[in-house]
């Protein structure tokens, strides 16, 4: 009789602690999204925002047109640089890299993994700024592709080590070379992971501000030359809530609201991509 | 049933003279394995094994589990050469051309010799796709290829269940028609031998009996080779049989060799006999 009683109650109270640890987890990011949604609103709302570059300090009005297409630009070469790069050599990882070469990139990368983000600025800023004696929007690219490279490279090899060995074995039985098997049918069966962990790697590129600091430097007006100095939207996050203009602390949590929608929109973008493509 | 053959053949056979072997002329053999040995890394997982087997008949390897018979199997197509650390000694003759030497073109080699897996592997396309894809590798016309896609969707009896929707994915068929749209797609580069390493052993009683149809079809014009746990399915299907065993340093050796009927009913080694009888493994 005393037996199942026990049991029910231990069952409701592991139960009752698994609820509260996901509280525990989730009660803090879902403070600091309505916190942010909060505080960013107004900002977002004001007229100007998306299609005005800022005003001078003081000069009411303003928008941060500048540092959304600084963003877009500055991601998205860094992301032509690392995705490529980075996808190229998780196959060489996962499919050729079963030795000393292997694990000698893999343990690169993994401290790559660890650096502070900084420590990319100071690279974009020492190997491209001081020899083009020149801020640019291309230095922060550059900086961004190298803290994006060792997150891509890891995703591509672990999707593709899930790819089934039967799969090359088929491919190979059928007398198609390495080359051919690993291009044609691994890589296809594991683009769905491939994709998620690009995309997961520009969200990532697309929040950092260290990097940005003495690389692509921030530019007031809208600028797409890309060997020219260039606003971003972590930037503007930065500078702005650092000054005593409340027009400007509010487009800072904007710009920030704008930060965290750009990159929740890349990942359920990234998952519902991986959900069609594994239908 | 195979007890009671065995059982009336050895009683004939007391009374009867043994018939002379009756010379066949025409014997045509495929595959000569001569005196193989095979290691991984330092143990040796097969020793001396030899095997010919006959063009356009079926050979089956049986034996139990870790005797060598996948082993002996994934040399035919050099499919070992993907383990690190593996290393074959002795020949394998395929029309006179030594399947183990260095200078093999293993592309050449493998569209030749086709394979057909334990568990079905269709690749994550389309139907379509999964037979095309040999063909396509190899450069073949856009209509040569549609025809070869549904001459070996027909060889193999896909066709009429699977016409309406080739270029759904094939992840969608079941069981039985994953293991038959992998030998089509295996057909589809024309090979001359196909190996077969247990590709029933995941599949239910009626789509193995399907696999089995087949290969009686396809043995007109292939050469197949089939490894597999089931002695059923040897008795029933293969026309030569070869019982591999361990030895006593857990390597696979071939105990004997010769049609299926005299292995099943005739078997001249004590150990074959225990085997097919049930005695062990």
């Amino acid at each position: 009789m005393s037996l199942p009683f026990v049991r029910i109650l231990l069952d409701r109270v592991v139960g009752a602690l698994v609820v509260l640890c996901v509280m525990v987890a989730a009660i803090p990011v879902l403070v600091l999204f309505l916190f942010v949604i909060i505080k960013g609103l107004p900002g977002i709302l004001t007229p100007g925002f998306f299609t005005q570059s800022p005003h001078p300090q003081g000069v009411p009005g303003g928008g941060v047109l500048n540092a959304i297409i600084g963003t877009l630009e500055i991601v998205g070469i860094g992301s032509l640089l690392a995705v490529p790069v980075g996808v190229l050599i998780g196959i060489f990882l996962s499919e050729y890299g079963r030795n000393q070469v292997g694990d000698t990139v893999r343990f690169i990368s993994d401290v790559l993994t660890g650096l502070p983000s900084i420590a990319f600025g100071i690279f974009g800023y020492s190997v491209v700024v001081l020899t083009t004696h020149h801020f640019s929007a291309l230095s922060a690219s550059i900086a961004l592709a190298v803290l994006m490279l060792p997150v891509i490279l890891r995703a591509t090899e672990t999707a593709l080590l899930l790819v089934p060995n039967a799969l090359r074995e088929a491919g190979l039985a059928l007398g198609a070379p390495r080359w051919r098997v690993t291009l044609e049918i691994v890589v296809p069966a594991a683009l769905g992971g491939i994709v998620t962990g690009a995309l997961l790697a520009m969200a990532r590129a697309a929040g950092e501000t260290a990097p940005l600091l003495f690389t692509a430097f921030g530019n007031d007006i809208v600028q797409t030359n890309p060997l020219q100095p260039m606003g971003a939207l972590a930037l503007t996050v930065f500078r702005n809530a650092l000054v005593p203009y409340p027009n400007l602390q509010d487009q800072a949590w904007a710009a920030a609201l704008l930060l965290v929608i750009l990159v929740a929109a890349t990942n359920i973008l990234a998952r519902v991509y991986v959900r069609r493509i594994q239908r | 049933m195979a007890v009671n053959g065995r059982m009336t053949a050895w009683t004939t056979m007391q009374t009867e003279v043994a018939p002379p072997p009756v010379p066949e002329p025409n014997i045509e053999i495929k595959l000569d394995a001569r005196k193989v040995n095979f290691f991984y890394g330092d143990f040796q997982a097969l020793h001396d094994a030899s095997l010919s087997v006959q063009a356009r008949k079926i050979t089956a390897l049986i034996g139990p589990s870790g005797c060598g018979k996948t082993t002996f199997l994934r040399m035919f197509n050099r499919m070992y050469d993907l383990v690190p650390g593996t290393r074959a000694t002795g020949e394998v003759l395929i029309d006179g051309h030594n399947v183990l030497s260095p200078e093999t073109d293993v592309i050449n080699l493998r569209r030749q010799v086709g394979m057909l897996f334990q568990r079905a592997n269709p690749f994550p396309k389309s139907i379509f796709d999964n037979v095309a894809y040999g063909p396509h590798m190899l450069g073949w016309s856009k209509q040569r290829i549609n025809e070869v896609v549904e001459e070996s969707l027909k060889d193999t009896g896909l066709w009429n269940e699977v016409k309406d929707r080739l270029r759904r994915s094939a992840l969608n068929l079941s069981g039985g028609q994953q293991q038959r749209l992998c030998l089509a797609r295996a057909l589809a580069v024309k090979p001359e031998v196909v190996l077969m390493d247990e590709p029933a052993s995941a599949l239910d009683p009626i789509a193995t009996l399907r696999i089995e149809e087949l290969m009686q079809e396809l043995k007109e014009r292939y050469t197949i080779v089939i490894v597999t746990h089931n002695m059923q399915q040897a008795a029933r299907a293969s026309d030569f049989t070869a019982f591999m065993l361990m030895n006593q340093k857990r390597a696979g050796e071939v105990i004997e060799f010769g049609p299926t009927d005299d292995i099943f009913n005739r078997p001249k080694d004590s150990r074959t006999e225990d085997y097919i009888t049930g005695r062990f493994g």
